[in-house]
């Protein structure tokens, strides 16, 4: 659906995206993630034409449509972009306006859309009044007004309550259901494992491009989970084997580099220190641990090891 | 007191970095002297006009010469009948058009009033009242010279001499540059201080420091101070375009013009702030901006002269900073004149200055809604 | 325990809207205090009124044994406070920005220099001094605007959604801080909408629609909140199974946590019915407050 190939761009001495090739397929979900200023929206707008790149190319080929270019791709991006001052269905008629739909066929989409955005009960309602999470329903919903065949999102869900996210992912992964492309860039890691692939990005490099299960699969370390007596954050650090701690109220996650060792330091350490151990566990890496090692470490032999992009 | 220096200090980096709106109010003043004192000319000469003259007489010709050397027209066209006339002011190729009826000569050796009909373009006042006045007088003038002929007496009955004071030659610059220089100073203080707190509103920092122990007064004097020093260096480049390429003179004390300045400068701040305290937005605060200077060029007394405005009119042109500092910034530079002749304006600038100024600290509350 | 933070019946109303409605708040020397719900269930409208910048409609409240309302201005010098919109000075630059906080706090000039090198290098800001706040990435910026907010010392922090919008690598730097300051004594007041961040408080508040609905620990929160029993399953496509197991009459609640289903069973003898029906693991959980705060902003509304 999307292909490009070494994709650059520069503002002025920074190059905010390196010669990025990406392929997205039909019907994937695509998620885009990488820490802050990694270039996933220089990346984003690039691909809905809105920068152009310094070079490389972007090819966008729509198997399924016929030939409405224009209206084959909805974008919604990272700001809310909807007049506060209109109501809900005013703004679906401006937009749908602007992408030319007579007002018959904008009422009929707008039904069904809200229906499926649960929108509908606040037709009459300002902009300005919805909370955090209906905005950008609101916005997904114009987006979705010229019934795109690919939809890319940038960061649809920021600053939005867990609840909320929760059912914006349940519309997206409907519409995907009924064909649609998704690429969407998030920083929540648990939205990134619902995503089929997922490419990170660093310094304006596509670093990874694979599925989550397989990018948890080759996670370099192990983590460890233990609920001890202490509550001091950083008892943990400096500790042989241990890449790095956190604490979360009632117990430590730690990323360890070879867990029977660090299993043992661990446990002679509290030990040493009388600090009664109440369980110590390993369980699986999550997306987001495999992001803070793909962001925080130069791992190249992993990076190496993993599936070429494509 | 610390609180008030880092307000100050920020302020003066900010204003460091804003290289284009530093360049704009060093510009501000120089374009716009440069334009206004070139392009406004409040006395318009070279009025294009056109002759019909019907009686082709010595006579005609005479008062035509008479009209020509005042200045004020250029006989630009001649023509043969009323028609042509009539379309050349129609057109706006002449504004004016003077007619001699066929027996003039005839009328002027017989004795009788002769006359001679003056067509003018009243379409634009100005220029309209400049015509009429000078043809008026000349059209007295010519007569008192018949009259005096006629009776044999070579002496006219009055000679009143007018001695223009101040400003002998009439040079408009003289007069509009220092109005100019009130207006530079009221934009800038009112459009750029009220801009500067909205924005704060507006990027969500001004919400941070409510949070902090600065008080209210303290954040104001802050942000007002850099203005204040903005205004004087505005008002240096004025004086100095003014004094070198319009070669207006400074006839009173320096010093003392300075001085004066500052309760224009605070008055007009108050009005920046105040307009700060109101507008939720920076578009707001522009537009609440102009609602202030459009009043202020009109009614001051900058474009038109005051006296001549309806009772009503002119009472509303007193609580206009403007009107008060014209005539102080107009009495020094052109009259000399001191303090002890301005004691009422400056009173009045003080006033608006406490009141805007009252008005806006107690307004402005450490709250967001 | 002395409570540095109290609210009584506090409310704040916009026109008809009630944005805060009699909510009683007690928070304790040296915690850090989440403070959730959903989006506009008044949790910003309440710091607003805890930091003295927006005034009560009814009710009251003490910060540090001052009134709210009469005595606002006495807060001031005692707390920190981050607002939601990112709140710095764009074109000054990382030092310049935290010496105009030191100058509003009044921190002496012999101070300031030492002073500003500590948040330097607690918010982890070396190198940077010189540049522009333009040119930070967004976790930078907020680990900026946390150096600036305490830059006095303040012995309550009140951060408004710090960790919005900012990559996972960031947001753990970012409470990382916030448990060091925690530890040495200062109060945190945050809200966020990322449960591993609100594990990471010591006592928990949920609001919905201006309302208190629960207050506690996370531990106890976890073990309270949800009747049932909370399963985890695997399954290969979990967007697909969520709809069919939101209908199994058994099932209480079904929701997905990243490629898992957390499901709610009635009893635990339907542990092997879903086990059957899934064709997988199903194995029991303890909840994790995701669980909760989904639980609760669907109880609250329903």
């Amino acid at each position: 659906m999307i292909f490009t190939e070494t994709l650059t761009k520069k503002f002025s001495s920074i190059t905010a995206v390196a010669g990025v090739s990406l392929q997205v397929q039909q019907g994937d979900i695509f998620g885009l993630v990488g820490p802050d200023g990694a270039g996933k929206t220089t990346l984003i707008r690039m691909l809905c034409g809105l920068i152009t790149p310094d070079s490389g190319s972007i090819t966008m080929v729509d198997n399924a449509a016929s030939g409405e270019s224009s209206a084959s791709f909805g974008y919604m991006p990272q700001k809310f972009s909807l007049y506060g001052d209109l109501t809900v269905m005013e703004n679906i008629n401006f937009f749908g306006a602007m992408y030319g739909l007579n007002g018959t066929i904008i009422n009929q989409r707008a039904d069904e859309i809200l229906q499926i955005t649960n929108l509908f009960r606040f037709k009459q309602r300002f902009a300005d009044n919805l909370s955090g999470g209906m905005k950008q329903k609101l916005a997904l919903t114009c987006a979705l007004l010229a019934r795109p065949r690919l939809l890319v999102l940038d960061e649809p869900t920021f600053g939005v309550d867990p609840e909320s996210r929760k059912e914006f992912w349940k519309i997206l992964y409907q519409l995907n259901q009924e064909g649609m492309t998704i690429l969407v860039s998030t920083p929540y890691m648990d939205e990134a494992e619902l995503c089929k692939r997922v490419g990170f990005m660093n310094n304006g490099r596509l670093v990874v491009v694979d599925s989550p299960k397989n990018m948890k699969s080759r996670y370099p370390y192990r983590i460890l989970e233990i609920k001890c007596a202490s509550r001091q954050p950083e008892i943990f650090q400096g500790l042989p084997e241990i890449l790095e701690s956190n604490f979360y109220g009632d117990k430590y996650r730690l990323v360890v580099q070879e867990a029977k060792i660090a299993e043992a330091a661990v446990v002679e350490f509290l030990q040493g220190r009388d600090i009664p151990l109440y369980r110590l566990k390993e369980t699986k890496p999550t997306m987001e641990d495999v992001f803070v090692a793909l962001a925080e470490k130069e791992v190249v032999e992993w990076s190496m090891s993993s599936q070429p992009v494509n | 007191m610390s609180r008030i220096l880092a307000v100050l200090y920020k302020e003066f980096l900010q204003m460091k970095r804003d290289k284009l709106t530093i360049g704009l109010i060093f510009m501000l003043p120089l374009v716009q002297l440069l334009l206004f004192g070139y392009a406004i000319q409040t006395e318009v000469k070279h009025i294009p006009t056109v002759v019909f003259d019907q009686s082709l007489s010595p006579e005609s010709r005479e008062i035509t010469r008479a009209f020509t050397a005042s200045g004020y027209f250029d006989v630009v066209a001649a023509t043969g009948n009323y028609q042509q006339v009539t379309q050349l002011i129609d057109r706006g190729t002449v504004k004016v058009g003077i007619i001699f009826p066929p027996d003039y000569a005839k009328q002027v050796r017989s004795g009788d009033t002769a006359a001679i009909q003056v067509l003018v373009d009243a379409t634009d006042s100005m220029v309209s009242n400049s015509a009429i006045a000078t043809a008026n007088s000349i059209g007295l003038l010519k007569s008192q010279q018949v009259l005096a002929e006629k009776v044999g007496q070579f002496k006219a009955p009055y000679d009143i001499r007018v001695r223009p004071w101040y400003n002998p030659d009439g040079i408009t610059a003289y007069y509009m540059v220092p109005a100019i220089l009130g207006i530079i100073v009221t934009m800038t203080m009112v459009m750029m201080t009220s801009m500067g707190i909205v924005r704060e509103r507006e990027r969500g920092t001004l919400e941070q420091l409510m949070v902090t122990p600065i008080k209210s007064y303290e954040l104001m004097i802050g942000k007002i101070i850099p203005y204040i020093a903005l205004g004087y260096l505005q008002i240096t480049v004025a004086l100095l375009v003014g004094a070198i390429v319009f070669d207006v003179p400074i006839r009173g004390s320096l010093l003392e013009l300075y001085l004066l300045t500052l309760f224009f400068i605070t008055a007009s701040l108050g009005i920046g702030v105040l307009i700060s305290n109101i507008a939720k937005n920076q578009m707001q605060a522009m537009q609440m901006s102009f609602f202030i200077l459009l009043p202020s060029i009109l009614l001051s007394g900058f474009m038109f002269p005051r006296e001549a405005m309806p009772v009503f009119i002119k009472a509303l042109s007193n609580i206009i900073p403007l009107t008060f500092y014209l005539t102080i910034i107009r009495g020094i530079v052109l009259k000399g004149i001191g303090f002890a002749y301005l004691v009422p304006q400056v009173t009045a600038l003080l006033v608006f200055t406490v009141i805007l100024m009252g008005i806006s600290i107690m307004r402005f509350k450490k709250k967001i809604a | 325990m002395e409570y540095v933070v109290t609210t009584r019946e506090l409310t704040r109303r916009f026109g008809n809207f009630t944005a805060v409605d009699r909510l009683n708040l007690s928070i304790a020397p040296g915690e850090i205090y989440g403070f959730l719900g959903p989006n506009g269930s008044g949790k910003s409208t309440t710091i607003r009124m805890l930091c003295g910048i927006l005034e009560p409609s009814a009710g009251s409240g003490q910060v540090l044994g001052y009134d709210l309302a009469s005595e606002a201005e006495k807060i001031k010098p005692h707390i920190g406070y981050m607002s939601q919109k990112f709140s710095l000075y764009d074109d000054l630059t990382v030092y310049e920005n935290l010496d105009f906080y030191a100058g509003v706090y009044s921190i002496p000039y012999r101070e300031r220099r030492h002073r500003i090198g500590e948040m330097i290098e607690l918010a982890s800001l070396s190198g940077r001094e010189k540049d522009l706040v333009a040119h930070l990435s967004v976790g930078w910026k907020q680990r900026l605007a946390l150096g600036c907010s305490i830059v006095a010392k303040p012995s309550i922090l009140f951060l408004d959604e710090p960790t919005s919008g900012i990559s996972p690598t960031s947001r753990k730097m970012f409470f990382t801080i916030i448990q060091r300051l925690a530890n040495e004594g200062t109060t945190v007041m945050v809200t966020t909408h990322f449960m591993d961040e609100a594990e990471r408080c010591s006592n928990i508040a949920f609001i919905s629609e201006g309302r208190l609905i629960a207050n506690d620990t996370p531990d106890q929160l976890r073990n309270q909140v949800l009747s049932g029993v909370l399963v985890e399953v695997e399954v290969a496509e979990p967007m697909q199974w969520l709809a069919k197991l939101e209908n199994l009459p058994y099932v209480k609640e079904c929701s997905l946590h990243g490629s898992l289903l957390h499901v709610l069973l009635e009893h635990e003898n339907k542990m092997a019915d879903l086990r059957v029906y899934t064709n997988s693991e199903v194995n029991p959980i303890t909840p994790s407050l995701e669980d909760v705060f989904i639980t609760l902003a669907k109880r609250d509304r329903g």
